[in-house]
């Protein structure tokens, strides 16, 4: 196994354009695992963590672009304001110890459907920024997640950034695992209001064989809340529309049993997640008045 | 030498300035190593010229081997050897039954059972060369359930039928009836006892046909016997040497790596090291049992029992491993520890095509705590008693006798220990939803609840567990203590062969050598073969038994010091006493320096030291004296419970304890917060899942163990109530935690939700399904 060490961005992608079959390695939290298991035996390992590029955040377009090789723990401390949901999310990554080498970029590139960043990027309506030496492309983080533990990379592509519109409103995460910490989530549930465009945004993790949004439950809040001018009002959220919600978000999952859980747990879940989150988003929403 | 003795007053505070006695605290030497990253465990252990062994196994459940070609490995460049089951010259191995060979011969009973072994000059080359070896298998019908098992239809895992013991108790009306009835089932999953270092060794070759091993592991002597018997050895040709064990709970008293590193050792001449990786320990060592319970329970209106049954079935596994002792303790202490006039017991330890299963901390106790304390709680309710008040009013006391007819002949404190946990104060009331805080709500920083569907519950169990080996069994321990001057200063050496897993015996027998002999300076010796056996670093067992052996030697030195003492000084050796450096009068004069009395010459003696006897119990009746000792705990625990999500947050786990004598105060607080973790995680979330027999969960991604933002701060009250038949009136410590806290925990969830949960690790779904 050889290790390719670029020194910059354009080596990075000279170097996977020469070696297509070469793994990406950022944090290594997932890479590593796959490597001592010896579920994989790449010929090459392609490392990103002195690309400065990568590490950093700026603005683009009134958007936060946040370079692939950002860990959680820097999320968490810098950007709580900006990306609340996923700074939410991140609290909830592994171990301290996982926090500050695991990236969000690692998160995408190894796709699962537990992976913890997507429901909040989903939610957020991200957008991943994907180059090669060919140039860069720009696509909704739904075009992304092609299959479980797929993604639309072509071979000779890296993850540069995700691109996120700061909140105009108040975002929740909520994970289940079956125990206090450091778990692989047994569901979860992202959730963004966006109360400038009067729109909802939702991210299930989990409970289908990629993480996904739940449009439908999407659509049905925002006309629900439009329907009853509660964006303006601000009045107390109905019960029965919190719970209806939910059951939309349940009905858009379509979970399996495994190890971890059941599917019917994690439809039960989800519902409850979502009526839950819906009503602390809600708080928060009216609050902010 | 002097010639005549220094009449000068004797110094009593000599000894009492010795610091790390009985009752003291002393720093353990291996604690800031291990702290600091710099013990070596057995994983570490590195020989010049060491090769490295690795071991292929079963990928099936039941099968028959047709043939196994290692042409291909073999042939792989830096391999030096690969063997199979033809390769071993000697016979099966088994803890206490030779039914499991070093590698499958003919036929592999359960996933995961080692089949070749390779020895590569890199342990990656070993494993790419493993994946070589072609076996071709005929898979045979399997039988995966424990109580399908005892099917007289059922596949059969060995020549004789599927059972393993059938333990029975008959006390009293064999046809009892009782105007309140209560009954239940309940299933207990299969727990792992996920001790973080995993199996590990280096065996290295003489040039004479022997080996020295070094290993870590839980009872030197027991290996050694089933090494030489695997290889055709004698014991003096297969040396045991303890390496640095990380933790072991019962998942080290059976073979692992030993015979296998021994075999290519022996085969190659060189030094072997083998290291199991995470996945490969969760099928290189036994598990608890899983267990299914039936449970009666029969009382007056007013809460007494007037009689229980029980059946009890134990998945041991595709080999005996502990089974049948698992089976014994189940049996004879299965019904918990209170007065019951008329019992009916059956417990059976059944042969399946699951992992094999053995030893784990609790031993046979834990599964059936769990059923005993549930429906103590449902009588309770039924009766419409308080269900502190119901496990004071039929626990035992001192005098009493259990259901194998046995009198508790010691402090047996089941109503104080339960009084002290209910009468700890209780932790705050939740937050509001306003102010709540997310660490301490179920779910943690997951962000589940704000409080919305949280319930507090409240759960009590109490316990008693049999300390060291019964029924019957020679239950021994071997010391060699040694007293010298070294460097103008008296100077101990203590040399056992008790495994020290973490628990700190090490620590504890450098202060009962200071305490019996006055010195500061002990030295512990290497565990090894080369003293006699100090049996298994089980059953609580240790401070008691090797500590009895360790404080008998050092009554042997000081004795044989004081004979020399008295022949050299011409003085009646009545009227001596060691005192440290010194030896005094008993009118408290100083009549000699030890440097007098041993010069240049060491004092060593050697004792092999046993508890008193246990006996057989009766196999009709169940009766008999099975037990040395008996040890109680009670917890409470109060935890809330999301009971929309199922999610659970243990709030408080506090306990009380009677340890006899605490020898060393903070490793029994350290034992106690340890054993309930362990109990707790049982009852929430710790689980091998096996289906059809194959395991799913070979990790620590999916076998879940508390973290610490699981398991909460604890109260401990620790009792100290001697045993007169016990060295320093000990009582072993380490298993009764692990068998209260969990059913104590499950109890505050079933209070908190209102479901029956008759099942352990209590799932989420379990909560809002059941
Ligand atoms: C103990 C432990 C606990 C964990 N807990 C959680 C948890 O709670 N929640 C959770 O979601 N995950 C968890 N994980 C998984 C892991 O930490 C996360 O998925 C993390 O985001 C991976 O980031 P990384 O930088 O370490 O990725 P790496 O391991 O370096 O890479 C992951 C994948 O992404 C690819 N990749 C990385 N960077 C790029 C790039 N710039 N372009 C293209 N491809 C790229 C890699 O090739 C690889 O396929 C845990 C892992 C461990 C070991």
């Amino acid at each position: 196994m050889d290790f390719l060490q670029p020194r910059s961005w354009s080596e990075a992608l000279e170097a996977k354009a020469a070696h297509p079959d070469a793994v990406p390695i950022a944090g290594g939290t997932d890479v590593m695992v796959e490597l001592n298991f010896d579920h994989h035996r790449p010929a090459f390992l392609l490392d990103l963590t002195r690309i400065e590029e990568l590490e950093t955040w700026s603005f683009d377009n009134g958007r936060v672009r946040l370079g692939a090789g950002v860990t959680y723990s820097r999320v968490i401390d810098e950007l709580g304001r900006l990306l609340p949901g996923l700074a939410m999310a991140s609290r909830t990554v592994g171990s301290p110890q996982i926090r500050n080498r695991g990236t969000v970029g690692g998160n995408l590139g190894a796709a699962s459907p537990a992976g913890d960043a997507h429901p909040a990027l989903l939610a957020a309506e991200a957008d991943v920024e994907l180059a090669s030496v060919r140039g860069t492309r720009r696509l909704p983080l739904t075009e992304f997640y092609t299959g479980v533990k797929r993604n639309a990379l072509a071979p000779d592509e890296l993850i540069a950034a995700i691109l996120i519109t700061p909140p105009s409103g108040p975002q929740q995460f909520c994970k289940i695992g079956t125990r206090n910490a450091m778990v692989i989530s047994v569901s979860a549930f992202g959730l963004a209001l966006h109360p400038e465009r009067k729109a909802v945004g939702t991210g299930i993790g989990s409970a289908a064989p990629t993480p996904r949004r739940a449009y439908e439950a999407e659509n049905f809040l925002a006309q629900a809340l439009d329907a009853a001018g509660l964006w303006e009002t601000r009045a107390t959220m109905p019960p029965e529309l919190a719970r209806e919600f939910g059951n939309y978000v349940r009905s858009a999952a379509s979970p399996i049993d495994d190890v971890r859980g059941t599917a019917s747990y994690r439809s039960h879940s989800l519902a409850v997640m979502a009526r839950r989150s819906l009503s602390w988003a809600w708080d928060d929403y009216r609050r902010a008045a | 030498m002097t010639s005549a003795p220094t009449k000068v007053p004797a110094a009593p505070s000599e000894t009492a300035a010795l610091r790390g006695r009985i009752g003291d605290s002393p720093l353990r030497p291996d604690g800031t190593l291990k702290v600091q990253g710099e013990f070596a465990f057995g994983s570490d252990l590195w020989a010049d010229e060491m090769i490295w062994g690795v071991t292929l196994r079963s990928p099936h459940v039941h099968a028959r081997i047709v043939s196994i070609d290692v042409g291909p490995a073999l042939a792989t460049s830096g391999v030096y050897t690969v063997l199979t089951a033809e390769d071993v010259p000697g016979g099966n191995v088994g803890l206490d039954h030779a039914d499991q060979p070093v590698l499958a011969t003919g036929v592999v009973r359960y996933h995961g059972e080692p089949v070749a072994l390779v020895a590569a000059d890199h342990p990656e080359i070993a494993r790419q060369a493993a994946k070589k070896i072609r076996v071709v298998y005929e898979e045979l019908p399997a039988v995966t359930d424990g109580r399908r098992a005892l099917e007289p239809a059922a596949p059969q895992v060995h020549d004789g039928g599927n059972l393993l013991r059938h333990l029975k108790i008959r006390r009293g009306n064999p046809d009892p009836v009782a105007p309140v009835v209560v009954s239940l089932d309940f299933e207990v999953g299969m727990q792992d006892q996920a001790f973080l270092g995993p199996e590990s060794g280096l065996a290295v070759p003489d040039d004479a046909g022997g080996i020295d091993l070094y290993v870590a592991t839980q009872w030197l002597h027991a290996d050694q016997r089933q090494i030489c018997q695997a290889l055709g050895l004698p014991p003096e040709k297969v040396r045991l040497t303890l390496a640095g064990v990380g933790g072991a709970f019962g998942g080290r008293e059976d073979l692992s790596i030993h015979v296998h590193a021994c075999l290519l050792a022996l085969r190659t001449g060189k030094p072997i090291k083998m290291v199991y990786n995470r996945e490969e320990s969760f099928f290189g060592h036994v598990h608890r049992h899983p267990a299914s319970l039936r449970y009666e329970f029969g009382a007056d209106h007013d809460g007494l029992l007037h009689y229980a049954k029980a059946e009890i079935v134990f998945d041991g596994g595709a080999y005996a491993s502990s089974t049948a002792a698992v089976v014994g303790n189940g049996g004879t202490l299965g019904l918990g520890p209170y007065n019951i006039p008329n019992v009916q017991v059956d417990c059976y330890g059944v042969y399946t095509n699951n992992p094999p299963c053995g030893a784990m901390r609790g031993f046979g106790c834990v599964q059936a705590a769990f059923a005993h304390e549930a429906l103590m709680d449902e009588l309770a309710d039924r009766v419409g008693m308080d269900r502190v008040a119901i496990r004071q009013l039929n626990g035992m006391r001192e005098g009493d006798r259990n259901i194998t007819g046995q009198l508790i002949d010691s402090a047996a404190p089941v109503a104080e220990l339960l009084q002290l946990v209910q009468d700890m104060p209780l932790p705050a009331e939740r937050l509001s939803e306003d102010e709540f805080d997310l660490l301490s709500l179920p779910g943690g920083v997951s962000n589940t609840t704000h409080g919305e569907g949280v319930v507090r519950g409240i759960g009590y169990a109490v316990t008693y567990k049999n300390v060291g080996f019964s029924e019957g069994f020679d239950d021994y321990s071997t010391a060699r203590v040694r007293l010298e001057i070294t460097a103008d200063e008296p100077t101990v050496t203590v040399h056992t062969a008790a495994a020290e897993v973490g628990q700190g015996l090490i620590t504890v027998e450098q202060q009962i050598c200071r305490t019996e002999l006055g010195v500061q300076r002990v030295v512990v010796h290497p565990r090894d073969t080369q003293v006699g056996s100090a049996g298994s670093t089980s059953a609580s067992r240790q401070t008691y038994v090797t500590g009895g052996a360790v404080k008998a030697a050092c009554e042997a030195v000081r004795a044989k010091v004081l004979e020399r003492a008295s022949t050299m000084l011409d003085l009646e050796l009545s009227e001596l006493v060691l005192d440290g450096a010194q030896i005094v009068s008993i009118t408290g004069d100083v009549v000699a320096s030890l440097q007098d009395v041993l010069g240049t010459d060491a004092v060593d003696e050697t004792v092999k030291w046993s508890h008193r006897p246990t006996y057989p119990i009766d196999p009709e009746t169940g009766q008999g004296d099975a037990h040395v000792q008996y040890a109680f705990s009670a917890h409470r625990a109060v935890v809330d419970v999301d009971t929309e999500l199922g999610l659970v947050k243990v709030i408080a786990l506090d306990t009380a304890q009677d340890v006899g004598k605490a020898i060393n105060p903070d490793a029994v607080v350290g034992q106690i917060q340890g054993g309930s973790a362990q109990g707790m995680g049982l009852a929430l979330m710790e689980e091998i899942v096996v289906t059809d027999g194959r395991v799913r969960n070979p990790s620590f991604t999916d076998y879940l163990i508390p973290t610490i933002l699981d398991m909460p701060p604890m109260k401990i009250e620790v009792l100290e109530y001697a045993d007169p038949h016990a060295p320093y009136g000990v009582r072993g410590v380490g298993e009764p935690p692990t068998i209260s806290s969990g059913p104590a925990v499950a109890a505050a969830i079933r209070r908190a939700t209102g479901k029956a949960l008759r099942r352990v690790p209590i799932r989420p779904e379990h909560i809002t399904e059941g």
